[in-house]
């Protein structure tokens, strides 16, 4: 059984991040950039599948510019067996990845297609849920637990969602997006850093996977949140309460 | 006698008034949650964003949809029809199939009703459920979706949160209809109760006769049930919010405690939840829970990024750690450098009754 995992090269987490002045993104220049941590998830539970013997095989797929190389080695260095890089310099919103993994989906036939559920620079939380309906396979989006059947071909997913714990039990194939609770991601260790240098990297554009990159969304501006305004340290619980009754109103 | 032309051409004209009456109808459908008879609140969020969508005026109508099966149901489209004067219609699609929120038929069942309906917006809020439905609709409509809206600058322009809401993207839809928004139920108000003796809106049928009969391919097993003593974490007035420094789940209870004084939500960091302390569905975050509660004190917690992208719209923040360095203070209004096993026992003495 082959399992598909997407994963994308983001801001890293810890970066304080600056909106630019001309207000069309944010600064990206000399910024530190790492794979996004759901999809370091999802890949640890792909790899967890294949060791436990029940996956031979599997494959991560990340798109964007040259620079996307570099987080796919990360993934390879995890233990992914092969890579697939879809080149595109144009801005890939998650309708486009979706159409991608989709089409990619025609040749290789996974079983599973695992994604973080969100990534952290959009924060989007849509791909997953997408390539699911493209796909027609059902989805088990924000994943704390997956036990897979491999003889009675399905998966038990265990979601985090706004009133506790939801399981369901979908059929193979199937997607699945990872919630942070899932696992705890490996690091690359040296020797797997050195073996994943000749690891197999595929190479593809849009084009040559039939998906045109026609955008339907327009980014208009990018600005900083209103800024709140400055608190003030109290020295006492009295005076906390004092404040907030007669202050701020609000007890 | 009829030709094959003329029946052709009868029915063609039938699916052209058809889909007038219904743009006149609603040019916005709400794909509304309902549980013991009433629609959602955080639907009803979703309500006042499709209304707005129409500029304020009255000519924006909105169809609100309902699916689930039993009394409750119908209930809930009651309470639908007359929950905002913007709204025109209420469609029920009443089947077994809708009881679990399972993305597959729910999501067929939203591309079903567009098809019917042709609307130009459609709308769900931004919760567990809207999250994990919307955007497999959208594909089956082929469209991107813009999740997670917290602003609207015109019918067509949105606001969201992006880099754990550390920056504000305005994005335009450029595409064809449906344009499909999920909103942050935080960002608009619940409709108020209003005395006008408007009519009631309509409420009818959906026709789920050409609904395709799903294999089965997924299946709804069980959830964990929430405590329904505690009020909703995300609609409460006060939240108290304990981190990691409580140490075990023993100590929450001096957060629970302190949440029943002031009748407010318990909250929890990712930390706090990841060490077992709380269930997950009290984590608020950029991955948790939104809030936007008039009082939120977090005891115990540092201030991660991803931690205040969950909480940094409320109105009043006080933080209590004993870490003057603790990033908390540079987003508190109020901020208190001390021992929360000192000072919650000190709050739960000294703060008035709830009123």
């Amino acid at each position: 059984m082959k399992i598909m995992v997407a994963i994308k090269r983001v801001i890293d987490y810890a970066v304080k991040i600056r909106v630019k002045p001309d207000k069309t993104g944010v600064v990206t220049q000399n910024v530190k950039m790492s794979m996004n941590p759901f999809c370091e998830i999802a890949l640890e539970e792909a790899l967890r599948i294949r060791e436990s013997g029940l996956a031979s095989e599997v494959v991560a797929v990340t798109m964007g510019p040259s620079q996307c190389l570099d987080t796919l080695r990360t993934g390879l260095a995890m233990g992914a067996d092969r890579g697939i890089h879809v080149e595109s310099t144009s801005a890939l919103h998650p309708l486009h990845v979706a159409k991608i993994l989709r089409n990619l989906v025609e040749n290789e036939k996974p079983s599973l297609i695992i994604l973080g559920k969100q990534a952290i620079d959009d924060d989007c939380n849509q791909t997953g849920q997408m390539v699911a309906g493209l796909l027609n396979w059902p989805q088990g989006t924000f994943a704390s637990k997956v036990v897979l059947d491999k003889e009675k071909e399905e998966v038990t997913v265990d979601r985090e969602v706004d009133d506790g714990i939801e399981t369901v039990q979908l059929n193979l194939p199937a997607v699945i997006t990872t919630d942070l609770r899932l696992n705890q991601p490996r690091y690359a260790t040296l020797p797997n850093i050195m073996k994943a240098k000749s690891k197999p990297i595929k190479k593809f554009t849009p084009q040559e996977l039939n998906v045109e990159i026609k955008p339907d969304l327009e980014i208009v501006e990018v600005t900083e949140p209103p800024k709140r305004k400055a608190g003030v340290m109290v020295s006492s619980v009295d005076e906390l309460i004092h404040k907030l009754k007669n202050e701020a109103k609000v007890i | 006698m009829a030709t094959t032309r003329m029946i052709l051409g009868a029915i063609k004209k039938r699916s052209f008034w058809h889909s007038l009456s219904s743009s006149r109808h609603g040019s916005t459908l709400v794909v509304a949650e309902h549980e013991s008879g009433a629609v959602k609140p955080h639907s009803l969020s979703a309500v006042t964003a499709a209304a707005s969508l129409g500029g304020g005026n009255d000519k924006s109508s909105v169809s609100v949809l309902l699916a689930g099966s039993g009394p409750s149901l119908h209930q809930a489209a009651s309470h639908a029809a007359s929950s905002h004067p913007s709204v025109s219609q209420v469609l029920v699609a009443d089947s077994e199939r809708f009881k679990s929120p399972l993305a597959e038929p729910w999501a067929k069942l939203v591309h079903l009703v567009q098809q019917q309906g042709s609307y130009i917006h459609i709308i769900a809020a931004s919760n567990s459920f809207g999250k994990n439905i919307m955007p497999r609709a959208a594909a089956l409509l082929d469209v991107s979706p813009i999740t997670d809206v917290t602003g609207i600058s015109d019918s067509h322009t949105f606001v969201r949160p992006i880099y754990a809401g550390n920056a504000l993207c305005t994005v335009r839809y450029m595409g064809s209809n449906p344009c499909i928004l999920t909103i942050r139920s935080t960002s608009f108000a619940v409709p108020q109760k209003s005395n006008n003796s408007k009519a009631e809106a309509s409420i009818s049928q959906v026709d789920l006769s050409n609904f395709d009969e799903d294999l089965n391919k997924s299946r709804y097993i069980s959830q964990t049930s929430q405590d329904d003593e505690r009020p909703d974490l995300g609609n409460a007035r006060v939240v108290i919010t304990g981190g990691r420094a409580l140490k075990n789940s023993e100590n929450f209870k001096l957060i629970e405690n302190l949440a029943k004084k002031l009748g407010g939500a318990v909250g929890a960091t990712r930390a706090a939840v990841d060490a077992g302390f709380v269930p997950n569905d009290l984590q608020v975050g950029q991955t948790g829970k939104i809030v936007a509660p008039e009082l939120y004190m977090a005891f115990g917690v540092s201030g991660a990024i991803q931690h205040l992208a969950g909480m940094r719209d409320s109105k009043v923040i006080v933080a209590v750690n004993n870490d003057a360095d603790a990033p908390i203070f540079q987003v508190a209004d109020y901020g208190l450098v001390g021992d929360l096993f000192e000072v919650i026992p000190e709050l739960l003495e000294k703060l008035p009754e709830k009123k």
